[in-house]
């Protein structure tokens, strides 16, 4: 256990020392504040139009704001994870790991550990922007968590996909191309269940990472939808470490 | 008494597909051993140190470390190793310090310690200077050192280093190669390298590997005791060769020109006083009389060069 901390602090500081961190962070804000923004003033110009007051701003928040963070997510983690093991790789500093006491899954989690403290750093910013009417107006924070507990669990299964592509490779870019890929892929699963010529389409429509998202998004917690996120990471972490195990064969 | 076993191969053998890359290989080292690893390019080496340091599995053969297994107990096993590879795996975004905190801490150092551990790890490696530099402001010399600094911090018992001077000038290299010699009295260390008299130098034990294949394992006293097979001789004034082939010992005598002679010696014998003595009584003036002992870089072209021509002609 002390090892994967170990792993997950150098990890987390590496990722705070380049300057890629920093960059996605701010053009993340400046997107999202921007989109926020625009919200809002929607908002008040709409005030007043519907008379039972359904629509409130914690809707706009938690719904569309929160909506759109994960299209630019799916565009920017591919670039937090692309360096994981890609660029360990090609400056031959994953030796250093594999010929140190530590077994691999203890590195994989370290690793990913590590980019959860990234993924919390954007949550927080997200978290900041409702916080900042948190004065002037009523927020539904239950649905706030609920909507930040979403993207949270989003990205940590963005992030499992991406290390596993990036474990495949010594290339960071196309670690990155190859993540995008992937999540895009997994994403737009739910396409094909509008088609009714296709069989499973059920299937298809559960196992698309956006479905799950919604009804967090609308506020509602569902352990199915936790439960989906968390083996959908597994399933990736486990891949990683197959795949380095069987990088010594 | 013979010190005890620290790292143990047993038939070690690598193949990359159809490739033999590592045949066999039987490798026992002591403590207090500096074994030197040499060969030509593409002959095992590093895949002989990839398997040892367990980033590579052998595709037959076993590694004991410690009396560790390392396909069993890999973390036993690996707790007790250091290994610098050829490229010394440092990460350039972070300062000398963190960077060796963090490995001490890979490397189970329990907090309290590693800022001692670090601090005699910079100390041995030289690296006091440059604590709070980035490590990729540093120079490829002073990397190498990071990267060694590294394979000792946690002063395992074994230390494996591939090629560790590459890079380094002139001063450094005797600083490293002193460093190594030290390290060896405590710790076994094996040793790859091209440099045939650092081998010579600071080795206790050569051992040439050649299409995967030890073909040489002999410790380095050998080398330069081995008897030799002829004396080389320069005489101003030699009236005729064949007295000296009437000297007891001198086999054949094969004149070079210029007063250079060549002479061959029957088995173990040591002529050379003899010869000293017949010049000094006949006025030859002689220059010049040494032994001509196999050098190791001579056994090294022997042995790689004799397979090589075995395996054209085959």
């Amino acid at each position: 256990m002390s090892n994967i901390l170990n792993i997950a602090r150098t990890e987390l500081k590496r990722i705070f020392l380049s300057p890629l961190a920093w960059a996605v962070l701010a053009v993340v804000q400046f997107i999202m504040g921007f989109v926020f923004i625009n919200l809002l003033v929607d908002y008040a110009n709409n005030a007043g139009m519907q008379p039972d007051d359904s629509i409130g701003v914690s809707d706009y928040v938690a719904g569309s704001l929160y909506g759109f963070a994960t299209i630019l997510l799916l565009l920017v983690m591919p670039l937090m994870t692309m360096r994981l093991f890609a660029e360990e790789r090609k400056g031959n500093t994953l030796v250093l790991l594999t010929s140190a006491p530590v077994s691999i899954t203890e590195v994989v989690l370290g690793k990913f550990l590590g980019l959860l403290g990234f993924v919390l750093a954007v949550v927080l910013l997200m978290a900041a922007m409702p916080l900042a009417l948190h004065w002037s107006t009523n927020l539904d924070w239950g649905r706030v968590a609920a909507g930040l507990l979403g993207l949270f669990l989003m990205m940590m299964a963005f992030g499992a996909a991406g290390l596993f592509v990036s474990s495949l490779t010594r290339e960071p870019t196309i670690a990155a191309v190859g993540s995008f890929g992937l999540l895009l892929v997994v994403w737009l699963l739910n396409i094909l269940a509008y088609n009714d010529s296709i069989p499973f389409r059920e299937v298809f429509n559960y196992l698309s990472l956006i479905g799950h998202y919604d009804s967090l998004r609308r506020g509602i917690f569902n352990s199915a939808d936790i439960v989906y996120y968390l083996l959908f990471s597994g399933l990736f972490l486990w891949l990683t470490v197959q795949r380095l195990d069987m990088e010594r064969n | 008494m013979e010190s005890e076993v620290l790292i143990e191969a047993r038939a070690l053998t690598r193949r990359y597909g159809p490739t033999l890359a590592v045949d066999g290989l039987h490798l026992t080292l002591r403590k207090g051993e500096i074994l030197g690893l040499l060969g030509p390019n593409g002959a095992g080496k590093s895949t002989t140190m990839k398997m040892l340091t367990g980033n590579l599995a052998p595709s037959a053969g076993e590694v004991l470390i410690g009396g560790k297994s390392l396909r069993e107990d890999a973390k036993a096993a690996k707790r007790a190793l250091g290994y610098l590879p050829e490229q010394p795996p440092v990460y350039g975004e972070l300062t000398v310090d963190e960077y060796l905190d963090y490995c001490a801490s890979l490397h189970g150092i329990a907090r309290k310690s590693r800022p001692e551990a670090v601090a005699s790890a910079k100390r041995d490696c030289g690296l006091a200077d440059v604590s709070r530099r980035l490590i990729g402001n540093l120079s490829k010399g002073y990397q190498q050192r990071v990267g060694l600094a590294q394979a000792i911090i946690h002063r395992p018992p074994v230390i494996i280093l591939d090629e560790p001077t590459v890079g380094l000038d002139p001063i450094q290299i005797r600083e490293i190669r002193a460093l190594i010699a030290a390290l060896g009295r405590n710790h076994s260390v094996i040793l790859s390298s091209h440099i045939l008299p650092e081998i010579q130098a600071v080795c206790s034990r050569v051992m040439i590997i050649n299409r995967g294949r030890a073909v040489y394992n002999e410790p380095v006293a050998a080398v330069k005791s081995a008897a030799f097979g002829a004396i080389a001789a320069v005489f101003r004034q030699l009236p005729d060769a064949r007295t000296l082939e009437t000297l007891a010992g001198v086999r054949r005598v094969l004149a070079l020109g210029e007063g250079r002679y060549r002479i061959e010696v029957d088995g173990n014998a040591d002529p050379r006083e003899a010869i000293a003595g017949a010049a000094v009584d006949g006025g030859w003036g002689l220059l010049e009389l040494r032994a001509e002992a196999q050098t190791l870089e001579e056994i090294f072209v022997e042995l790689t060069s004799r397979d090589a021509a075995l395996a054209e002609a085959a």
